[in-house]
């Protein structure tokens, strides 16, 4: 079972807001989830290499520059910053 | 026969002999889905003049005499987390309730170039988080062939759309099932390609080493037509690749299909047991070699597929911060109150469920119990099928061990809903493909078989699917 304290934790960690009301659902629901993949320690996995890919995949090399974007995306995708100064993304300070 | 009961190969067909024009065709669908799926709600966005005006251009390409290809003026769906360009995008998430795509995805510029029309986008579990389609934030879908149950997930939008013919054909995408298991429950045909087939440049990430987008269609033939359009490498996404394989004089008496005992235990609804093994039988009667295999591993896929999903899916939506886009908390004190707050009134039940699952599995003193065990059995469950693909060439199983359920009956007990993608998850972590086709019915509502083969061979697991359709 998951503590209330871990809960708070992980939800801080994911920069995730959770009421008081919500901390205790999400313990018993993840409790309840990870018991069931408790499954997984029946198997054995010594000397077993871990699986990030299905497929091959090796890392592709390009030259570093830049590609031009039309002004039209670029115009698109400022638009939609919740707050914008001169082309700039506008955020909070860090300190209230 | 009425224009909303063509395949694409027959509407093809009728746009070229001229027997319809694609304005007509376009104007038919978007009729039937303002008078059909006001009991369905399969969309999210119907967007009119886009689809008038792509279907209008083909029009004028067909008078001038030109040739078109096979997509053209053809209209379809697309899945609410695929980019199009100047088109609402939501994810059926309220973060993302106001968000119009910057530009097309990969899929979408392909189709573009065939001269596609897209009628509409259409609902899904937020992110693709569900097996139910009841996830979306706006409302669930209904299952076109039973109103009081869901269409399956998590593009139910997709599959419902299809199966009640308000487009021709539709995309989705498959990260543990979601586009067999609702093709299944809605009795039409659903692809996952392979990992790398097809690009998921401008798909929303969701999980990236297991999302694949591919087609929802009513026959099997329809979903090679849509596969070919929107397969192949991209440089927009490393993964993807060019396909290498490609069938020669196939042979149903050449065929060994593979039915894996682990599919066939405790759990099955008896009924969806009987027609999969009636419709193996069938595969027998008509010459293919059938062999009991094994894939020991099958009972610890789901619970590893339940770690690496949500640890994927907690790291591709860190990006959902209140700050670069989408919805964003209006009072906050500071940057820190943005994001948590942003996150709290932006995401649903499920995201937020994921989002703790994977945070708790990749943190500090819990990453290798977890994370890095999950990973480990993923290549067990790997060796499996690596093994019994060296004896057969292809795996026929059931797409969903349960009948279409009613809706609300799983949403209460997320492990509950988790259950449903016991059959459908292993192919994401392995990255192959699988073919879902209608192989019967109890009573009104569908079941679907899945039909699994060697990464790269979805030419083969389609002429496989045909050969059960024609018989």
């Amino acid at each position: 079972m998951i503590s209330k304290h871990e809960v708070k934790h992980i939800a801080k960690l994911a920069r995730l807001g959770l009421s008081e009301k919500e901390i205790e659902k999400m313990r018993r629901e993840l409790s309840k989830i990870l018991d069931y993949i408790e499954k997984l320690k029946e198997v054995d996995i010594s000397r077993i290499e871990p699986t990030s890919h299905s497929i091959l995949v090796e890392n592709i090399m390009r030259s570093d520059t830049a590609k031009e974007e039309k002004i039209e995306t670029r115009r698109k995708i400022i638009e939609k910053f919740p707050e914008e100064k001169e082309g700039y993304l506008k955020v909070k300070s860090i300190f209230s | 026969m009425s224009l909303t009961d063509l395949t694409i190969t027959q509407a093809h067909q009728g746009l070229i002999k001229r027997e319809f024009s694609a304005l007509e065709l376009c104007k038919t669908y978007l009729d039937k889905i303002k008078k059909r799926d006001r009991e369905i709600f399969a969309f999210l966005t119907v967007n009119e003049d886009l689809a008038l005006a792509q279907a209008k251009k083909i029009d004028d390409f067909i008078l001038a005499g030109k040739e078109i290809p096979t997509l053209a003026g053809i209209p379809c769906a697309i899945k609410d987390n695929i980019l199009v360009e100047n088109i609402r995008c939501t994810a059926a998430s309220k973060i993302l309730e106001n968000y119009v795509a910057p530009y097309d995805a990969t899929v979408i510029k392909k189709l573009k170039n065939q001269g596609v029309v897209i009628l509409g986008k259409t609902n899904l579990d937020e992110f693709a988080m569900g097996s139910s389609t009841e996830n979306s934030a706006f409302f669930p879908t209904k299952n076109p062939l039973d109103l009081k149950r869901v269409p399956g997930g998590s593009s139910g939008g997709s599959a419902a759309a299809v199966a009640a013919n308000e487009c021709l054909y539709a995309l989705g995408s498959d990260t543990g099932g979601s586009i067999r298991q609702p093709a299944s429950f809605c009795g039409v045909v659903g692809l996952k390609p392979t990992y790398g087939a097809v690009s998921r440049y401008g798909l929303i990430a969701f999980a990236s080493s297991l999302d694949q987008i591919g087609p929802i269609t009513k026959n099997v033939e329809d979903a090679k037509i849509v596969f070919e359009a929107i397969t192949g490498k991209d440089e927009m996404d490393s993964t993807s690749v060019d396909l290498r394989f490609k069938i020669k004089d196939f042979k149903i008496q050449d065929l060994r299909i593979g039915v894996p005992k682990e599919y066939f235990v405790k759990g099955i609804d008896p009924e969806v047991e009987k027609l999969i093994k009636k419709a193996i039988k069938k595969y027998e009667e008509m010459g293919a070699k059938i062999e009991e295999v094994s894939l020991p591993h099958t009972e610890y896929a789901l619970p590893a597929y339940y770690i690496i999903n949500p640890s994927e899916a907690s790291a591709n939506l860190a990006r959902y911060d209140g700050i670069k886009y989408g919805y964003s908390v209006k009072k906050a004190r500071d940057l820190m109150e943005v994001y948590l707050k942003s996150k709290e009134e932006g995401f649903g039940d499920e995201v937020r469920r994921r989002i703790m699952l994977g945070t708790y599995a990749l943190s500090a003193g819990y990453y290798e119990a977890y994370y890095l065990r999950a990973q480990k059995v993923r290549t067990l469950v790997k060796n499996d099928f690596e093994k019994v693909f060296k004896k057969v060439d292809a795996l026929i199983t059931p797409v969903s061990p349960f009948l279409p359920f009613k809706i609300g009956e799983r949403i209460e007990d997320p492990l509950s809903m988790y259950l449903v993608d016991v059959y459908t998850v292993s192919i994401n972590l392995v990255g192959l493909p699988a073919l879902s086709i209608p192989c019967g019915r109890v009573g009104k509502l569908p079941v679907g078989l899945q039909i699994i083969g060697r990464p790269f061979e979805e030419n083969k697991i389609l002429e496989i699917g045909k050969i059960f359709e024609k018989a």
